[in-house]
């Protein structure tokens, strides 16, 4: 770095000038006007840094979606026999993958909802109160409404992801998801 | 030929970028908070609009730090 007379308050022990001096000499001065220069200059390399760190989080969401869009149609899982859940009972099971954990609940004597168990503020499972009409996250007191999966409580704002159901011979069937705002 | 910038001059150019960095930060921190709340919602349109603002903030925010080190090397 050039310096100007006006600028330097101290001289280099071998008494050449600082663009002369190694690298490290510039970037830990031992003039306090010079440090605090240097000190702004860094943390707005840092922030840049920064900057560049969210435009990569960006692109890993472009990337994300076009893989998730190229997933295709979700498969057709048989579930479970529809008579064998009680009315007011639940199953969990896995849909699409072997690690989406869903949560199926019988609300009525002809009526499944089913809904993947994660939920939507922090991904804790949400557990179905069937009493209260409501799936109910421990976490932090987050409810969903049982039939919709809307949030009507604490700090989940997305409602749950829907799964699609269909019975088939008395067989339920998962047949997709509804991802909603 | 341009007379370099005294050391006082230069404070105050970094400081003025340094304001500028700032605001494109926390404009890319809620563009990608705002992103991930749409992606998980599904709603797939804002996505790709969203990724190249914020290139073009990353874009704006490099430029300033190299006209820092350009103006130190001046």
């Amino acid at each position: 770095m050039k310096s100007t007379p006006d600028d330097q308050l101290s001289v280099p022990p071998d008494g050449r000038p600082y663009h002369d001096q190694p690298q490290w000499r510039n970037d830990f001065p031992i003039d306090w006007p010079q440090d605090e220069l240097v000190a702004r200059r860094d943390f707005t390399k840092f922030l840049v840094l920064t900057s560049f760190a969210f435009a990569v989080g960006q692109l890993w969401i472009v990337f994300e979606n076009f893989f998730r869009k190229r997933k295709g149609q979700l498969p057709v899982m048989r579930i479970a026999r529809a008579d064998a859940i009680p009315v007011g009972g639940s199953l969990v099971f896995d849909y699409p993958a072997k690690h989406d954990i869903c949560i199926l609940v019988r609300t009525g004597p002809q009526h499944y909802v089913a809904f993947n168990q994660k939920c939507t503020h922090l991904s804790c499972a949400v557990v179905p109160q069937v009493a209260q009409k409501r799936f109910f996250c421990p976490c932090h007191n987050g409810a969903f409404d049982l039939e919709s999966g809307i949030p009507i409580a604490g700090p989940p704002r997305r409602p749950l992801e829907r799964i699609l159901l269909e019975i088939r011979d008395g067989d339920l069937y998962a047949t997709g998801r509804e991802v909603r705002a | 030929m341009r007379r370099p910038f005294s050391r006082q001059q230069k404070m105050t150019i970094v400081f003025g970028i340094l304001s500028i960095v700032v605001m494109i930060v926390v404009l890319q921190l809620w563009l990608l908070t705002a992103t991930m709340n749409a992606f998980l919602a599904g709603q797939e349109r804002v996505i790709v609009p969203a990724a190249i603002a914020s290139i073009i903030c990353f874009a704006l925010n490099a430029g300033l730090l190299s006209y820092i080190y350009r103006m130190e090397h001046r």
